[in-house]
């Protein structure tokens, strides 16, 4: 674990309950620029919420929460921004019956003034570059993101995430709704990020996946962190074993 | 680059959004309908078709605030009552204390009751459909007891030489009211950061949030504004009418309702036209105008206008099924 860098995202003890239902416990994780940390487990593990807890979605009911070695409460998602965290939501967060662009500057609308008159020019431009730059099949920056298929909305919201984050991306199972080129497009993405030395938290339930891309897997079940180990010192055995439970010796 | 944009722009495969234009469809088919049936009548005369310009201009203001509150993904049931008690309290001070007091009287009370509106459904997040039901019949009461149930005559030449009779450069007031609240309407809707963020929050409140949107505060927003505007149509009521009355806009909410929807305003948030709006008003007006030239009875008129209500709503719900 000895690194040259510090950790860009730092979690200790994070702990969340709902009500009497405990999501998340004892879960502790480093993420360093351009680290690709896999974050796996079954079905109501635990992995969204805690892809919501660090970007401020919910607060945690214990634990802390560090980032670039400064101590922050996340109380909100636009804190979480502020602070150059991007995430990829599951169901996508996208406002369908809007076109690609202004879901691209959702909140962050570009302004001519002070009376916050939109530049839309700006914004169609920049969204069709970046559109060209990613190589995400979207017929226009002006299309409206219920009239396109699943992969292009992940499209859309892989590009929002990619476009803003200065320090962090989470992407909580980004090629779900994907095909095979699809899936292939938005892994070299994430390569990308990596290359520009942000740090990524994916979650995926795609085993071959998390082999291809992370340097580190990190399992939870039931909420609680089972381990994390380096994807060189690791293989899928261990990893479905670690998931499920039922190898002995693992735990 | 901006090339390739221009060019997908005008992509074929890009859907036609026929529901822009039904309402201007239907404007004209009610138009060429009712000249026809009554050219004998009157209908077409300027000063038949002006009267239904200046009879519509305080639903076309209410429409105004409701596609905000619609697009923003709640409904404002209480701008019949807003009016009223908004009308009554500028005729009061109007009279008491002349026309500055009267003017502030009316839009403030129109303002503070949609504020009360917006902070129930932004803070203690309760339904728009709910508080503003409730706030609706807590209103309606408010104007009767108010004077208690009498008509309060207006007789401030100045307000309502502003507000109703008056002209501009020969252009009558109702009519420079209804124009500059569509002009900034539209300016505010389609061409702002807000007018964005009440879209957003329609289509998905969740999205709007987490892209750190403040949610709360656009709700507290566009009802603040359909209270205010209901504010407004209480004056122009009141400047053209020359007195107040606790029965004024008591039926208006249907038809605010359905110029919106008609004009291309989804009930269910994320999208809306001002202008759509204008015209979805001008054909009730012109709908209501040309029914009594008709001749149909009261009953017969409510009949009629709730049928093209009904073909109304389930255009608009058939967005939601494609
Ligand atoms: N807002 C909430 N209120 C109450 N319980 C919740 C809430 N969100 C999550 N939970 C519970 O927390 C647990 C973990 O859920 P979570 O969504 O994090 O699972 P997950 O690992 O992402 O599963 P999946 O692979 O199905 O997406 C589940 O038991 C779930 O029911
Ligand atoms: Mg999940």
């Amino acid at each position: 674990m000895a690194r040259m860098t510090a950790p860009v995202l730092a979690l200790r003890d994070i702990r969340k309950t709902f009500g009497g239902v405990v999501a998340v416990e004892d879960f502790s994780l480093d993420i360093h620029p351009g680290e690709i940390v896999a974050l796996v487990g079954d079905n109501g593990a635990g992995k969204s919420t805690l892809i919501k807890i660090i970007s401020g979605v919910h607060p945690p009911t214990s634990g802390a929460l560090t980032i670039d070695g400064a101590d922050v409460t996340m109380s909100s998602a636009t804190m979480a921004r502020a602070h150059g965290i991007e995430v990829v939501y599951q169901d996508l967060a996208l406002a369908d019956r809007q076109s690609v662009y202004m879901n691209l500057f959702l909140g962050r609308e570009r302004v001519r003034n002070r009376l916050g008159l939109l530049d839309r020019r700006a914004m169609i431009a920049e969204t069709a570059r970046l559109v060209e730059e990613l190589d995400v099949r979207i017929p226009s920056p002006h299309a409206i993101i219920r009239d396109l298929s699943g992969g292009q909305r992940q499209g859309v919201a892989i590009a929002r995430a990619t476009h803003w984050a200065r320090k962090l991306v989470l992407l909580d199972e980004p090629t779900a709704a994907l095909g095979v080129a699809e899936t292939a497009r938005v892994e070299e993405i994430i390569l990308g990020l990596k290359a520009r030395r942000i740090g990524v938290l994916m979650i995926s339930h795609s085993l071959d996946q998390v082999f291809r891309l992370a340097d580190r897997i990190c399992v939870l079940r039931r909420g609680r962190q089972i381990g994390v180990r380096r994807t060189a010192e690791t293989d899928k055995n261990e990893i479905v074993a670690m998931i499920t439970g039922v190898a002995s010796g693992v735990e | 680059m901006s090339g390739t944009v221009q060019d997908t722009r005008r992509n074929p495969a890009r859907r036609i959004d026929w529901q822009q234009h039904v309402v201007y469809l239907g404007f004209l088919a009610i138009f060429v309908f009712f000249a026809v049936v009554l050219r004998d009548t009157g209908f077409l005369t300027v000063r038949n078709l002006s009267n239904i310009v200046l009879q519509t201009a305080p639903v076309t203001i209410m429409a105004i605030g409701l596609v905000f509150v619609l697009s923003a993904g709640e409904i404002d049931l209480s701008v019949g009552s807003t009016v009223a008690v908004s009308a009554l309290s500028a005729a009061v001070a109007l009279n008491g204390w002349g026309l500055v007091p009267g003017v502030l009287a009316g839009l403030g009370a129109g303002l503070l009751i949609g504020a009360f509106n917006g902070a129930l459904v932004a803070w203690l997040r309760l339904p728009s459909f709910l508080v503003t039901l409730a706030t609706m019949g807590l209103f309606a009461g408010v104007a009767r007891s108010l004077t208690d149930l009498r008509s309060i005559p207006v007789t401030n030449g100045a307000f309502t030489g502003f507000f109703g009779s008056g002209t501009l450069f020969g252009i009558p007031s109702l009519v420079l009211w209804t124009v500059a609240a569509v002009a900034f309407g539209h300016l505010a809707f389609r061409e702002t950061r807000f007018g964005a963020h009440v879209l957003a929050t329609g289509d998905n409140p969740r999205a709007a949030l987490v892209s750190g949107i403040r949610v709360p505060r656009v709700r507290l927003a566009v009802l603040t504004l359909s209270g205010g505007l209901a504010g407004l149509a209480g004056l122009l009521y009141a400047g053209r009418l020359q007195a107040a009355k606790y029965t004024l806009g008591e039926t208006d909410l249907m038809t605010v309702i359905a110029a919106t929807i008609v004009g291309g305003t989804l009930l269910n948030g994320g999208k809306g036209s001002i202008v759509g709006a204008l015209v979805g008003s001008l054909m009730m007006g012109m709908l209501n105008n040309g029914l009594i030239l008709m001749g149909l009875s009261v009953s017969d008129q409510m009949i009629v206008r709730g049928f093209i209500i009904l073909v109304a709503v389930a255009l608009s719900l058939r967005e939601k099924a494609s």
